[in-house]
């Protein structure tokens, strides 16, 4: 084509509508309700004593950090006065028509959770770095299950079906590795077969989703939550009629041992508990960086999203809607099988009936609270991790909060997520809905 | 969500033929750009051109069977058909009498295909006997045992059946039927042992205490939906933990729901007065739960088709968007129909307290029947009777199963399994008739209509 | 390029909507397909843009028969398209929307954005156009999003560019605008293919013109002919639309709007400080281009919106604030402009859609139920008096015809007891019969002594049923002009030129 010859055309003017600040009270309220929550342990229950946060891994490392001890009254007090700054600064800001900063929420839930700690721990210690590290290794099938959520949301396919690609992912890894270990006598060749057979499984689930969901138009949500069923309905009966009887040879799977790395492993405080995992947990770090540089970078990210966002547009500039999402959705199933690992060979458990006992639908809520976004989703995979460990370690240092309340807190936190506290975010605009040709 | 297949449509739409009205003269350019206000999108832009084809009318047996062979019915009963095929084929295959025969198979395949009928038809025959009526009994009033346990176990899937399937007409999908049953159950439990008032008066304040329990919780849901826009799908899975980590506490904690005197988490019994009576006396397990669900059904068939509430809700359900515009208040219409959902599945909970289990119940009480109950409501597409049908049909796997599993071995697990599929081949009937070969009822123009749940956006 | 259609045939089913049709058009000529809504235009085009594939006949480009399977093959052979609704992805910036596809990427798959970037420079340099390659397309004004499409469709080195009804959203300026960048693609040596049913706009560009009709070629013509024949062409008969309307009758002022302010969720005013009154017996139409806040304006009517500002009194009565059902009751009737979405629902019967805003009371509940024989005599009153073309009263109204539909929504409103009447887009999507049918029932609506406000973006029906005309551009009033304003002026206004100015 030769350049044009005729006189341009003028311009348009970009002009905009006027606009006014749409304010919300959401965060101020939320705000103060969580500041009368810090303000009540204080005087309704007030523990006295110090709080020691132990920030060492082991006596041995060669780089010692010091225990951390704060005494519990005082710095509840402290956190409660602060608390009740923030909030009272994000009134002003909603009031003067602002918008209340994400880092302001950031730094509100790191000092309530700082207060309710060092409430929780008075006269105790806390092994910083066990629970952390516990954290982290409980989010690792959170952290896949999520990222499999993030593939499958972004390509228009909503995964309600994580639970059973992680129980599938699960039960094939044990069976897998055990056999093959056995067998070959190697427990590293059984251990790489059953993250490979996890995949496999997790990536059959997926397809079964996909093809319902893309081939018969059938409602997504409906297929995911048959298929949670069905995966608990076909694990429990093999484990029940073949793995119980067979438990020696079919489910006795090795366990994936922690490989320290060198340097790394010896920063004080990250090293133990980053750098300190199984192989499980490096390949986990590999995956969030990878789907998160390949969702927003690359050729297949892109066209990912286009997908999940306009089909209609995407097919007009000839990508096939329906193969794409297929093959994500298969893909996502993956992912999600490989996190099933996690449950078995990952921590050296034999398989039993219904054993992710919901993490699938905790993945779900890191997809929501993460907004859609595999970093974000990882951090609330994290925080869900963490409260759940917490609990763990505070029965064992004598909680004063029922363990109960302490499991309750991801759904809880999820069902004020969607709520809107952390304002209104819009999911892919065509997730859930299937996209038919005339 | 009413009618996930649609598949009644036999034909292509219908597009008669615009009236072609002569109009005064006047300039042409007016008639012509108002005429075409073009608004339809290119996808959707029909053709107003009918083909005026004269075709002879098909023959009442003709259409009576093309009905038959494509109509939702025989879609169930096949799609039933094939999961049992396939449940069949597990049961086959982990037999340990067909491994041993398979292992010299080609040497002798008639031991193979006689352990493989063998294991099949005996766990069937089970499954039968379970369910309906055991001959081996020797009078009738034993052998029909079976068919009353099947009653006692649809009675709940029923109620939540039913609380499944209103949220769905109204455009909403309830998962949260675990939750509702454990509060429903907790509250019914708690005033059934925990309080002494007069035969009748109690199992009345009790049943009423756990439907608001019931109904309490789905509104939470209904109501975070109808403020904040919150999908009901995500807050009714969290609330199902919620309740879950509740009731174990309460349960574990003595003054709350513990029996006094134990350290179990597990509440004393349930007090005579409260306890929902046998219909057909002690020998029997059926109560008065089936009663129950049976008012259920004729009550929501009722606000369904009959009463202006229904007529809202379905409006909703539909089409959200003309609900708001004709006046009707879609925020409350979510609320209301998430209370009586889950009331419903309240009614569920509450018949496994007093009835079914009335020596104190765990946190497990909910029994799995708040996800069956989302099965059910799918099997009986989301129609009262319809649900009622597909609760005894699942009642009966239920019961079938716990007598498979004693008498022949094969793990209840299965019955998850033939369920699950038996939803999955009715939800898309295309697959079922390509495994049977049956003839495609859509033909022409008309596109599947997609079961997504639709939204009013929140403004 | 030069590209030739021949016999194309598409059916849906028993439906036949494209039949047979032959269509050439040269190397640099713009070709004007010419027809009404439902004629098959847009069909064709999905066809010749492989969103379809046809039942018969073959595609050619520059003599060679073409095959493919999909809209990706056809761009490669060189064909692009400005679809009617734009294909953009509103979350994606224009060098991301410009380089979907076809994306340029170095070392396993990573997108070169400054490519694409460079692209959009490059092509928005070659025709003056002014687009940010960084800008989110949701942060553009319809009228630069066209020009993504343009250059998102020129990135592909398209040699036949399909423009499918581009000017629907276009200000009278914008339109005049596009003409001038068709020209200039012309003389680049692009063949242009340009569906539209606005004659003005056909002869001011067409080297050549193809109407269709019925899914039919029912004629070609040249530029030069007249809008009468063109517009019989067209339609198939001498037709026009004037309704017969007598003088108004006006009684005291029936609503009384001041002030109206709407803000939707991103905080932007789309009604902007509005204020008019109706009259007893008055219609007052209002006119503007499509977005400029109408459809905002009706629904704050009718307390569908829900951040708004100011005063809507009706009859002494103040709505602000009430619910919708409250001022439905209050005697408001309201037509949507979108009646399968917002005006009826689709999988309920006739009966059931005719009862739809009085759900909850008499005469169609007693009791809290379903008073199904009244219901049902009504329907068929109903059904008879405004001539609904049906097979009964329990059809699903999602299968009527777009007119038949329409005459629902009508009768519904028009069987209560109004105070005042609002219609947007009444005759959208309709047929000539049933818009003749419409117009007649607002007018004696009026005569009745009710108030009417009728949004249309359609100059044609303005004029037909006013009394007087507000314009709105960008959420404002420009002016209130009475009924018989020349169509120029209305067109400057719609354009943000107050009428003074404009008359001038």
């Amino acid at each position: 084509m030769s350049t044009a010859t005729g006189s341009a055309a003028p311009a348009p003017q970009i002009v905009t509508l006027d606009t006014t600040v749409v304010t919300s009270w959401k965060a101020p309220i939320a705000f103060a309700v969580f500041t009368l929550v810090a303000l009540a342990l204080a005087v309704f229950a007030p523990r006295h004593g110090d709080t020691t946060y132990r920030l060492n891994a082991s006596e041995r490392d060669a780089i010692q950090v010091p225990d951390l001890v704060v005494p519990a009254m005082p710095a509840l007090w402290t956190v409660v006065v602060l608390l009740a700054l923030i909030t009272a600064y994000s009134a002003w800001l909603v009031r003067a028509k602002k918008r209340v900063p994400l880092w302001l929420i950031v730094v509100f839930a790191v000092l309530f959770l700082f207060g309710f700690l060092t409430w929780a721990g008075a006269g105790a210690t806390l092994p910083m770095i066990g629970l952390l590290f516990g954290s982290l290794s409980l989010a690792v099938p959170l952290i896949f299950g999520s990222l499999a959520g993030v593939i499958g949301e972004r390509v228009g396919v909503i995964n309600i079906a994580i639970e059973g690609q992680l129980l599938a992912g699960a039960f094939t890894s044990a069976v897998v590795a055990s056999v093959v270990a056995s067998s070959t006598g190697s427990i590293w060749v059984g251990l790489f077969s059953g993250l490979v057979g996890a995949m496999v499984a997790g990536l059959l689930v997926g397809m079964v989703l996909a093809a319902f969901s893309i081939k018969y138009f059938v409602d997504q949500v409906i297929v995911g939550v048959v298929l949670n069923v069905l995966v608990t309905g076909l694990t429990s009966f093999f484990f029940s009629q073949v793995l119980a009887p067979n438990a020696g040879v079919l489910n006795s799977p090795p366990r994936f041992p922690r490989l320290p790395i060198p340097l790394l492993s010896d920063i004080p405080i990250i090293g133990p508990v980053f750098f300190r995992q199984t192989l499980i947990v490096y390949i986990m770090y590999i995956a969030v960086a990878a789907v998160y540089v390949g969702l927003f970078h690359t050729r297949w990210g892109l066209r990912v999203r286009a997908v999940g966002e306009h089909p209609q547009a995407a097919d007009t500039v000839g990508i096939n809607v329906n193969r794409t999402r297929f093959w994500n959705v298969a893909l996502a199933g993956a992912i999600a099988g490989f996190g099933g690992t996690f449950f078995t060979i990952g921590s050296g458990i034999a398989f039993n009936k219904e054993m992710t006992a919901g993490a699938g639908f905790i993945a779900l809520a890191a997809v929501i609270f993460g907004q859609w976004d595999p970093i974000k989703a990882t951090l609330a995979a994290l925080l869900f991790g963490f409260a759940s460990n917490l609990q763990n370690t505070l029965s064992v240092i004598g909680s004063p909060v029922p363990s109960e309340f302490m499991l309750m807190l991801p759904y809880v936190v999820t069902i004020i997520a969607v709520a809107g506290l952390v304002g209104k975010v819009r999911g892919p605009a065509a997730a859930g809905k299937p996209y038919i040709k005339a | 969500m009413s009618d996930p297949q649609n598949p009644n449509g036999s034909s292509g739409p219908v597009e008669p033929s615009e009236p072609a009205t002569p109009v005064a003269a006047g300039t042409p350019d007016t008639a012509a750009s108002a005429a075409t206000p073009d608004a339809a999108t290119s996808a959707d832009d029909r053709p107003a051109v009918a083909a005026p084809e004269e075709v002879p009318p098909p023959s009442r047996w003709h259409t009576m069977w093309q009905q038959i062979v494509t109509g939702n019915a025989l879609i169930s009963v096949l799609s039933v058909v094939l999961a049992l095929i396939v449940g069949a084929i597990m049961i086959a295959f982990t037999d340990e009498n067909v491994q041993k025969a398979s292992v010299y198979f080609f040497a002798r395949p008639g031991d193979t295909i006689v352990a493989v009928w063998d294991s099949v038809s005996g766990a069937y025959v089970a499954l039968f006997q379970g369910s309906v009526y055991n001959f081996r009994r020797d009078s009738f009033a034993d052998g029909i045992k079976p068919l009353t346990e099947t009653l006692t176990f649809a009675t709940p899937l029923i109620a939540g059946g039913l609380g499944v399937g209103l949220a769905f007409r109204v455009g909403m999908f309830n998962i949260g039927g675990r939750g509702q049953m454990l509060i429903a159950a907790s509250v019914a439990g708690w005033i059934a042992f925990g309080f002494d008032l007069p035969v009748g008066l109690h199992m009345f304040v009790a049943l009423i205490g756990g439907l608001l329990g019931g109904a309490l919780w789905g509104g939470i849901a209904g109501l975070l939906k109808a403020r904040t826009g919150a999908h009901e799908v995500i807050v009714t899975i969290m609330l199902n933990y919620v309740a879950f980590y509740l009731v174990s506490w309460m349960l574990r904690t003595p003054g709350l729901l513990q029996a006094p005197g134990s350290s179990n988490p597990k509440t004393p019994p349930m007090k005579d007065t409260a306890i929902f009576f046998d219909l057909l006396g002690p020998r029997y397990n059926l109560h008065f739960g089936f009663v129950l669900a049976v008012a259920a059904t004729i009550l929501v068939w009722w606000i369904l088709t009959r009463s202006s509430l229904g007529f809202r809700f379905r409006a909703v359900g539909e089409n959200p968007n003309a609900a708001r515009v004709a006046g009707i208040n879609v925020p409350s219409m979510y609320v209301y129909a998430m209370l009586i959902s889950g009331a419903l599945l309240g009614l569920a909970g509450v018949s496994q307290v007093l009835g079914t289990v009335t020596t104190g119940f765990t946190a497990g009480i909910d029994a799995g029947v708040g996800f069956d109950a989302i099965t059910v409501a799918l099997l009986g597409r989301s129609t009262p009777w319809g649900i009622f049908l597909a609760g005894i049909l699942f009642g009966a796997f239920k019961a079938g199963g716990y007598s498979m599993q004693a008498a022949e071995g094969v793990p209840i697990d299965i019955v998850l399994v033939v369920q699950s599929l038996i939803v999955l081949f009715i939800a898309a009937p295309p697959l079922v008739r390509t495994i049977f070969r049956l003839p495609d009822p859509s033909k022409g123009p008309k596109r599947p209509r997609p079961i997504v749940t639709k939204e009013v956006e929140a403004k | 390029m030069k590209l030739e259609l021949r016999g194309i045939t598409k059916r849906f089913g028993s439906l036949v909507a494209n039949d047979h049709i032959d269509l050439t058009v040269e190397a640099g000529e713009i070709h004007c397909l010419l027809g009404e809504n439902g004629a098959g235009k847009s069909t064709l085009m999905n066809v010749l843009y492989g969103l379809y594939q046809a039942d018969e006949g073959e595609i050619l480009l520059d003599d060679r028969v073409q095959h493919y399977t999909g809209p990706g093959d056809a761009m490669a052979a060189g064909i692009g398209m400005v679809h009617q609704h734009f294909m953009l992805i509103p979350v994606f910036t224009v060098a991301e929307n410009v380089m979907l596809g076809h994306e340029s990427t170095k070392g396993g798959g990573f997108l070169d954005l400054n490519d694409a970037r460079a692209r959009v420079r490059e092509i928005s340099a070659r025709f003056g156009f002014d687009v940010d390659p960084d800008a989110l397309v949701e942060n553009l004004p319809v009228g630069v999003q066209q020009r993504v499409e343009i250059i998102k469709a020129l990135s592909r080195d398209a040699k036949v560019l399909v423009f499918d009804e581009p000017t629907a959203v276009l200000t009278p300026q914008e339109t005049d605008e596009l003409m001038q960048i068709m020209r200039q693609l012309k003389e680049a040596g692009t063949s242009i293919v340009f569906i539209t049913h606005k004659l003005r706009e056909v002869r001011e560009v067409a080297d050549r013109i193809t109407v269709i009709r019925l899914g039919r070629v029912v004629g070609e013509a040249a530029p030069t002919a007249s809008n009468t024949e063109l517009a019989s062409l067209m339609v198939g008969r001498a037709v026009e639309l004037t309704v017969q309307k007598d003088p108004p009758q006006l009684g005291d002022d029936a609503l009384v709007v001041s002030g109206l302010t709407v803000i939707d969720h991103i905080g932007q005013l789309v009604v902007n400080d509005v204020s008019f009154e109706v009259r007893k017996g008055e219609i007052l139409a209002i006119a503007g281009v499509q977005g400029n806040g109408q459809t905002e304006l009706t629904e704050a009517l009718v307390g569908l919106a829900t951040r708004v500002r100011g005063s809507v009194v009706l009859d002494g009565v103040e709505l602000m604030g009430q619910s919708v059902r409250k001022i439905l009751s209050a005697g408001v009737g309201f037509v949507p402009e979108d009646r399968n979405e917002d005006g009826l629902v689709g999988e309920f019967t006739i009966a059931e859609n005719l009862m739809l805003d009085r759900s909850d009371g008499e005469p169609f509940v007693k009791a809290a139920s379903i008073q199904r024989a009244a219901l049902a005599d009504f329907a068929r009153e109903k059904v008879a008096e405004f001539d609904v073309r049906t097979q009964g009263i329990d059809e699903k109204v999602g299968r009527l015809s777009g007119g038949n539909a329409q005459k629902v929504v009508l009768a519904r409103e028009l069987s209560r007891e109004l105070r005042l009447l609002v219609a947007a887009q009444p005759t959208r999507g309709v047929d000539v019969g049933s818009i003749e049918f419409i117009h007649k029932r607002i007018v004696e609506t009026r005569d009745a002594g009710v108030p009417v406000v009728v949004v249309s973006t359609e100059l044609d029906e303005v004029a037909a049923l006013a009394d007087r005309i507000m314009v709105m551009y960008r959420g404002r009033v420009v002016g209130i002009v009475p009924g018989d304003t020349p169509r120029d002026v209305l067109g400057l206004m719609m354009a943000g030129e107050p009428a003074e100015g404009a008359a001038a």
